[in-house]
């Protein structure tokens, strides 16, 4: 791959490159077979009926490199995906993003499968209708069933769109973990200060708080747990993606949403430019995915009826690039930093197998939509043939 | 305002040296695109506080674009000029502010998808001018050494995994004054080869005295800046109405005298580029081991010494990001010696890879030392690649064979 990147490749070469070295590698680690769209099993559809089917989309937060994941040197980071995951999923190799590298506009533009254009530091809803009023709309779901498990800063209007046709009281409902332990500890959270890591990009950006009767009212109503019980639980915990993975599991037990989008983010501490916390980051989000893949099958509510989708937002930039600095940043654009990967999990979808061929990064809501028998009508990309 | 508006009196705010080099070449920056003249006005602005290198090639980029006729440059800045700026841009006074003129047009250049053509119009010129005026070789090759882990009593994980392939595994390393070696060699390099910003020592912790050939920095010596600069942020992120874009925008505006470093004491350039590295430099105000890594970075893209000696030191344990933002300089901080034995092993590598980036890199040397450890790597034209040697040998001797 450095051959071809030293060698002026072009950008959709370059991702070619990228995908068949990830290819390669879960090849060799894992043993998976390689896929092609000509075999799309007919059984997919009919694998659970599609009222009682359920989706939980994973954003492996902040964004990783191959060489810290799925390349050799990698692979030690994210055991539980290559051992746990990937043998019980179709795993996409080349997930191209093409819009904007911030995390909360690239998590906007996923969950619209639109490239949000908005200023990435701006508390403002995405432009384009989400997937979670597509959901709903279409579906005629009640709030309850769609909710979003985010980092606090900039997300809280992830959930609902501007959109004049969508939007306001057909969005998902979205809990804030840190905002929610902000309010439990009634901001003098001491104790709990490494459970509220802001994000390491703009470490000096904080939205202003709603207040805290309706986060407080979300934890005693809703997720059945007591302020007590949840600050002494959250104090046996390490990082803010550890709350967000409690909080969801909570929400899956309590609530049991058919949508359920969890955002995590603790890599995104690669920002810090410490390399040891970066690698650090990814070893917890591996293990929080395995997690949250457990909790799907020990679940009554999400067993055997549940399609589990992992995918990073984006790439971080290259060591080649001289523009940027390395893992640090997403700032160059490269084809590293656009060039990520997705797997999906669940019934109906082909297991241990590894697709090369390019997706956009767009393509996952009209494929949620194919799943759930939703029209995702704005939505620019198309459903994923191998997974619908 | 479009370039070809620009008159000299504009540039009177600027410092002695920048407006002579701009009011020099007015005539050819008049010709060039809006996508581009701010990016090189961001440069030429701090003229007077740049590197003799730097100073050098801005010259000769200037000189190549004089020596352009009208027909040339126009297919020379063709991609530069198909790049499609807002009203807004237009309007921004990019003479007087050419760094956040710079910020908004990338930020316009992601909004509107046109971020991969202007890479590829920036890329293309950068080779253009590569071509037609080249990098001047260094005098002497350059060298690099590393040393990482102090503090670390043992650790069993695999060190340098990124730099083996390139050069010699050294297991038998007696590692007595290590440290002492290494900055000898490096003095005798200065002083063999005096040149100003030519030989660099940056320490992540506290330096150790050095000769003044050599151009000396360390984390613990800007203990006052930092806390000073983290005061002012801490006190920006107060402000009502905040936010990321404003504050970069204040950290940019930041001179040495703002964070209180005395005028008196001298040299400003070698201030200018500390009060840089803490202010552009994303974790270099909190993490000893980024500010080096960083710093080192900087000095090799800008200043392009011929040695550069970078030793890592213990960086403070995590926090949240507002704790370590609001802490006192003064309070003990808790360290995490492991952790920043890694960032130092992997930071070494980037330390490699940007000396690699310069002029001469085929007989360019580098080392790296488990400091207090046995363990070394060493890369060069006369060092055998992905190879080891346990023999029992010092840090001296490894020099000797590098040069």
């Amino acid at each position: 791959m450095r051959r071809a990147l030293r060698n002026g490749a072009s950008d959709r070469e370059l991702s070619h490159v990228l995908a068949r070295t990830r290819r390669d590698f879960l090849r060799e680690a894992a043993g998976v077979a390689v896929g092609s769209a000509l075999f799309r099993p007919a059984w997919a559809r009919a694998a659970a009926a599609q009222r009682k089917r359920k989706v939980v989309v994973v954003t492996f937060g902040g964004g990783a490199r191959d060489q810290e994941t799925f390349m050799q040197e990698g692979q030690e980071n994210i055991p539980h995906l290559m051992r746990e995951l990937i043998p019980r999923a179709s795993f996409f190799t080349q997930v191209v993003n093409q819009g904007i590298l911030g995390h909360y506009v690239a998590t906007a533009s996923l969950a619209t499968g639109v490239y949000e254009t908005f200023n990435n530091f701006a508390a403002v809803s995405p432009e384009w209708p989400t997937v979670f009023e597509y959901f709903r709309k279409d579906l005629k779901r009640p709030s309850s069933d769609a909710w979003v498990v985010a980092p606090s800063n900039g997300f809280n209007r992830i959930g609902e769109s501007s959109h004049r046709s969508y939007g306001s009281g057909l969005g998902a409902r979205v809990i804030l973990p840190k905002r929610l332990l902000t309010a439990a500890t009634s901001g003098s959270g001491h104790d709990y200060q490494h459970l509220l890591r802001d994000n390491y990009e703009t470490p000096y950006y904080a939205p202003e708080l709603a207040g805290s009767e309706f986060e407080l009212q979300q934890l005693e109503m809703l997720l059945k747990v007591s302020v007590d019980d949840f600050k002494s639980h959250a104090q046996t915990l390490t990082s803010p993606d550890e709350l967000s993975v409690y909080i969801a599991r909570r929400l899956m037990r309590q609530v049991a949403p058919s949508l359920l989008w969890i955002t995590l983010h603790d890599i995104d501490v690669a920002h810090a430019g410490a390399y040891s916390l970066y690698v650090e980051g990814i070893r917890r989000t591996d293990r929080l995915c395995s997690e949250l893949w457990h909790a799907i099958q020990e679940e009554p509510e999400y067993a055997g009826q549940t399609t589990l989708f992992v995918l990073p937002d984006f790439g971080r930039d290259s060591d080649e690039d001289a523009g940027g600095n390395g893992f640090q940043h997403h700032r160059t654009g490269d084809v590293l930093s656009r060039t990520t990967w997705m797997l999906a999990s669940g019934p109906g979808i082909r297991e241990n197998v590894v697709f090369d061929r390019a997706v956009d990064s767009r393509d996952l809501v009209p494929t949620l939509g194919a799943i759930l028998g939703f029209h995702a009508s704005l939505a620019q990309g198309k459903p994923i043939d191998e997974v619908v | 305002m479009l370039p070809s508006d620009l008159k000299s009196e504009m540039f009177a705010g600027y410092a002695a040296e920048a407006r002579k080099v701009v009011t020099a070449h007015l005539a050819t920056l008049r010709q060039l695109p809006l996508s581009f003249v701010p990016g090189l006005l961001r440069e030429l602005i701090s003229f007077d506080f740049k590197f003799p290198v730097e100073r050098k090639a801005r010259e000769r980029e200037l000189a190549y674009l004089d020596s352009l006729s009208q027909v040339q440059l126009k297919e020379c800045f063709r991609d530069f000029s198909e790049i499609r700026l807002s009203r807004q841009l237009e309007e921004f006074d990019w003479v007087k502010q050419p760094g956040q003129f710079v910020e908004r047009l990338s930020a316009h250049l992601w909004s509107t998808h046109q971020l991969d053509a202007f890479r590829k119009a920036s890329n293309d010129y950068a080779d253009r001018l590569r071509a037609a005026v080249p990098p001047e070789p260094p005098p002497i090759p350059r060298l690099g050494i590393s040393v990482i882990g102090q503090g670390v009593t043992s650790y069993n994980e695999p060190l340098f995994r990124k730099l083996r392939p390139h050069g010699a595994y050294f297991t038998g390393i007696k590692p007595e004054n290590g440290l002492r070696q290494l900055l000898d060699g490096v003095t005798a390099r200065a002083k063999a080869h005096p040149l100003p910003y030519g030989h660099w020592y940056i320490d992540g912790g506290e330096a150790v005295a050095c000769d003044p050939g050599l151009t000396c920095g360390s984390y613990e010596g800007l203990a006052a800046t930092r806390a000073e600069l983290l005061r002012k942020m801490q006190e920006q992120i107060e402000q009502p109405g905040m936010g990321p874009e404003a504050l970069r925008s204040f950290l940019a505006q930041l001179r040495p005298g703002d964070l209180g470093m005395g005028r008196q004491s001298g040299d400003e350039v070698l201030q200018r580029f500390e009060v840089s590295v803490l202010t552009e430099g994303s974790g270099t105000q909190i993490f000893s081991t980024v500010f080096a890594q960083w710093a080192a970075r900087e000095a090799l893209r800008r200043a392009q010494p011929l040695t550069m000696l970078v030793r890592f030191a213990p960086r403070q344990r995590q926090k949240s990001m507002n704790e370590l933002l609001s802490a006192s300089a003064k309070a003990p901080a808790e360290v995490d010696v492991i952790g920043s034995l890694v960032d130092g092993d992997f930071a070494a590598y980037y330390n490699w890879l940007n000396q690699q980036r310069l002029a001469g890199a085929e007989h360019s040397s580098f080392l790296v030392w488990f400091e207090g450890h046995s363990q070394a790597l060493a890369i060069g034209p006369s060092i055998a690649r992905g190879t080891e040697s346990r023999s029992a040998t010092d840090l001296q001797q490894v020099l000797g064979w590098m040069s």
